[in-house]
């Protein structure tokens, strides 16, 4: 019994936790290519394109 | 194309070569200011689908002095570029860039935000809904599994703080349409949801607060869960097709180069050109609005205003329709009409006229809860009553109520109409047909006739060579140093003409070289070579003489002569889409009856019609009559499909119960038409039909077993033993048991008939002015 005081807001945060996972990967758009991104990840990166930046286009 | 296997981009090369590169200046008017001199510019390249395109196309942009960053997004076939402004960079180079790898790149114009808005938020409202849903669960299984007392009134309360807010948040969007309903009178899918749901809630706090036995949170979350999926799949459905069809090529332009009284040239958009002002229209533009010629010949394309397949000649004088693309000469024009009173904006004026099916319509799922919302209501106010009457207990015959207002809450069917739709419209996508929304599918599986426009839906709408005939008339002593036929197609490869052009595509090897070639706008191609003049054009401008003998073939025909003197004569064709005839006897099968409707002369119709099998033909149509034509055959009780592609054929596809088009059509073509298909083949039409019946049929089925499912469960619920537990079952069975059923729907598709372009036969073309 007395261990629902503390299992219940542990099992309550790790779902919570996963929540605010899911939803800052909608926000900060983890979603929005997911064909390209199946690709990406094979690409070596020889070529000179400029991975980590994204022009963002939801932000019109 | 420099990858993969071909895939829907067939047709969008044809959409590509119809449409100019974009101008600078168009560029720039389309690109959006990002501040500090940086700005961004979407481009849709439709052809990209792998990972080599990816990094071809970025490598090629980020090369480019002056280009900040550039992102390709495969999913929406798109390119963001960012670029500074300013520093001599010309942004055409961007799409210079992009075409020298081998891909074709249209301007896109990012209009679309709010719709994504609303995905976001649904998809948020899913996620949400499912934490709550999954930690009730929990909670839930608890208590039946023999949680008692002080311990299941506390997880009936955690139950409870975790569903109210989530009811607030993820259930809006159901009270939102349900109170939208009501206010008008009218009942949908959303009443009894959003009843459920309140109820359940609410019934089980006060429960909750009276330390009672059983509370209902779980079914309060997991419904609203449940509903949300069918929700976004609904949306996400319409939002791809939506985004896929504002990528292709824009067919209208978005401004005009103004020429001033004093010289001066000025690009400006289509809203601020005002009637008197002087255009300047290069060969391969469109033009932009209402106009009359005032210097310069050429020859015009009006297939897409009219439906005419042959070129027309435009002299100082003509009157050109806004979309008229202009082929051979540059034209200076005088705008007869603002934007807003163009022909466009006519047949737009046309297509709000047209009340088609679409706005008539009621969606299944709606014509469905208008029968079941009262009876479902009827059934919980009856058990509320009898059980009241019967033994006394007010307050257990109000549980009973909701009990029977929870198992029969429209789980299965809120999800039986989106499932089916959803993988239905997947399965057509994956085939190049795009569904604008599900009502649209719905339609197309009730229509009993088809109507077809003629050029461009019917034909490809560009012309063939389909023989050639050698004149040897005693030729002088100058002979051609080359075989006739390169040099007509060396001759016709300087000209946009499509009579020009399929010359030029027909040939292949090597092609002899001209000092000159000069366009006569009208008549022909001259080139001046050391053994003569060669002329390439109609048979009285190549021969000299005038020739009228043949005004009634079918068929087009170019002559090459040298010194006048002809050697080669070239007959053209306009070929059939590829399956036309299979799709057409694919539809009669089905018991579809077929006509055309066309814009063109009677004769090249009649000679399409006779090869179709069609008997039911109408030529020479104005927009109003096509209109009229499915209008009257809508009023003698027929559903018809209109498949369109001229501005011409818009105010029809909107008048008709449903209507296609192809991925070629005018840009206002496309948005009336509720599908949009990309392949060239016109097996399309028949296939969407069918996937659309087939879709139709798994949706009755699926209402049958969700009301099958509330024969078994409403009794339990009103003799008073649903538990908690026996409504998650039931709600969980019936859905998984109508999603399995939807699914049955991702047969294997039939492969698209682009490959059968070589069999297809030919028709006739007019012959040119």
């Amino acid at each position: 019994m007395s261990t629902l005081v503390y299992l219940i807001p542990i099992a309550l945060s790790l779902g919570g936790l996963s929540l605010a996972a899911f939803l800052w990967s909608i926000k900060s758009g983890q979603y929005e290519d997911l064909d390209g991104a199946a690709w990406r990840v094979l690409d070596d990166g020889d070529g000179a394109t400029r991975h980590g930046e994204q022009p963002d286009d939801r932000r019109a | 194309m420099s990858c993969c296997a071909p895939g829907t981009e067939g047709a969008l090369d044809g959409a590509a070569a119809l449409g100019a590169t974009p101008s600078a200046e168009e560029l720039l008017l389309a690109s959006r200011d990002l501040g500090e001199g940086l700005r961004q510019t979407d481009l849709s390249v439709p052809a990209m689908h792998c990972g080599a395109c990816i990094s071809t196309i970025e490598n090629a942009l980020t090369e480019l002095a002056g280009i900040e960053s550039a992102r390709v997004n495969l999913t929406a076939k798109r390119v963001t570029v960012r670029w500074r402004a300013g520093q001599g960079f010309d942004p055409q180079t961007i799409v210079t860039a992009i075409t020298s790898t081998g891909y074709a790149a249209h301007l896109f114009t990012a209009q679309l935000a709010g719709d994504d808005e609303l995905r976001n938020q649904l998809i948020r409202a899913v996620a949400v809904s499912g934490f709550a849903a999954m930690n009730i669960m929990l909670l839930s299984v608890s208590v039946w599994s023999g949680a008692e007392a002080s311990t299941r009134d506390m997880f009936h309360w955690i139950s409870a703080f975790i569903a109210g807010p989530v009811l607030l948040y993820a259930g809006r969007f159901f009270f939102r349409s349900a109170w939208g309903a009501l206010k008008h009178g009218r009942t949908n899918m959303d009443v009894p949801i959003s009843l459920a749901v309140t109820l359940s809630y609410f019934v089980s706090l006060w429960e909750t607060i009276h330390h009672a036995e059983h509370a209902w949170f779980d079914a309060t979350v997991t419904l609203l869960f449940f509903l949300l999926i069918g929700r976004t799949l609904d949306h996400v459905m319409r939002d791809r097709a939506r985004s896929a069809i504002t990528g292709l090529a824009r067919l209208s332009p978005r401004g005009a180069m103004v020429v001033s009284a004093n010289g001066a040239r000025e690009y400006r958009p289509v809203e601020e050109i005002a009637v008197g002002d002087q255009l300047s229209v290069a060969a391969g533009e469109r033009i932009a609005v209402d106009a009359r010629v005032v210097t310069g010949t050429s020859d015009v394309d009006r297939s897409l205003v009219s439906g005419e397949s042959a070129p027309v000649t435009a002299r100082p004088g003509t009157q050109l329709e806004a979309g008229v693309m202009n082929l051979t000469g540059a034209l200076v024009v005088e705008a007869t009409a603002v934007a807003r009173e163009s022909f466009l904006a006519e047949v737009i004026g046309l297509m709000e006229a047209a009340e088609g099916g679409r706005a008539r319509y009621r969606r299944l799922a709606d014509r469905a809860a208008a029968y079941y919302s009262p009876v479902v209501h009827l059934l919980a106010l009856i058990s509320f009553f009898c059980w009241g009457f019967y033994d006394g207990d007010w307050k257990h015959a109000m549980l009973v109520a909701v009990a029977v207002l929870i198992i029969t809450c429209p789980c299965a069917l809120g999800l039986a109409v989106p499932v089916v739709q959803v993988v239905a419209a997947g399965r057509l996508f994956s085939n190049g047909v795009m569904v604008k929304d599900g009502s649209a599918m719905e339609r197309l599986a009730e229509i009993d006739t088809a109507l077809f426009d003629k050029t461009g839906t019917l034909t490809m709408g560009t012309p063939r060579l389909v023989g050639r005939t050698s004149a040897v008339e005693g030729a002088g002593d100058r002979r051609p140093t080359a075989q006739p036929f390169a040099i007509a197609a060396a001759i016709g490869g300087h000209s946009r003409h499509p009579l020009s052009g399929a010359l030029a595509a027909a040939y292949t090897g090597p092609l002899p070289q001209f000092q000159t070639v000069t366009e006569i706008p009208g008549c022909g191609l001259e080139a001046v070579a050391p053994e003569g003049t060669y002329r390439l054009g109609n048979r009285a401008f190549a021969c000299g003489v005038d020739d009228d003998g043949n005004d009634g073939a079918a068929t087009s025909e170019v002559v090459l002569s040298l010194d006048r003197r002809p050697l080669e004569t070239y007959s053209f064709e306009d070929r059939l889409r590829p399956a036309a005839r299979n799709a057409i006897d694919s539809l009669l099968h089905q018991g579809v009856e077929v006509g055309i409707l066309s814009g063109d002369r009677p004769a090249p119709v009649e000679r399409v019609a006779s090869m179709l099998g069609v008997e039911r033909w109408r030529a020479a149509l104005a927009p109003r009559d096509k209109t009229e034509a499915v209008t009257t055959c809508a009023e003698s009780g027929r559903k018809v499909l209109m498949v369109g592609d001229g501005i011409n054929d818009a105010p029809a596809l909107s008048a008709a119960h449903v209507s296609m088009a192809p991925a070629t059509a005018a840009d206002i073509g496309r948005q009336a038409a509720d599908l949009v298909f990309l392949h060239n083949g016109l097996d399309s039409v028949s296939f969407a039909l069918e996937t659309a019946r087939k879709a139709s049929s798994l949706i009755r089925q699926n209402f049958a077993l969700a009301i099958g499912y509330n024969v078994i469960a409403v009794p339990i619920a009103i003799f008073g033993h649903a538990t908690p537990l026996i409504a998650a079952i039931a709600m969980s069975t019936s859905s998984i048991i109508v999603v399995g059923n939807s699914l049955r729907l991702r047969g294997k598709a039939p492969a698209a008939a682009d490959n059968a372009v070589k069999q297809a036969p030919s028709v006739g073309m007019a012959r040119p002015a």
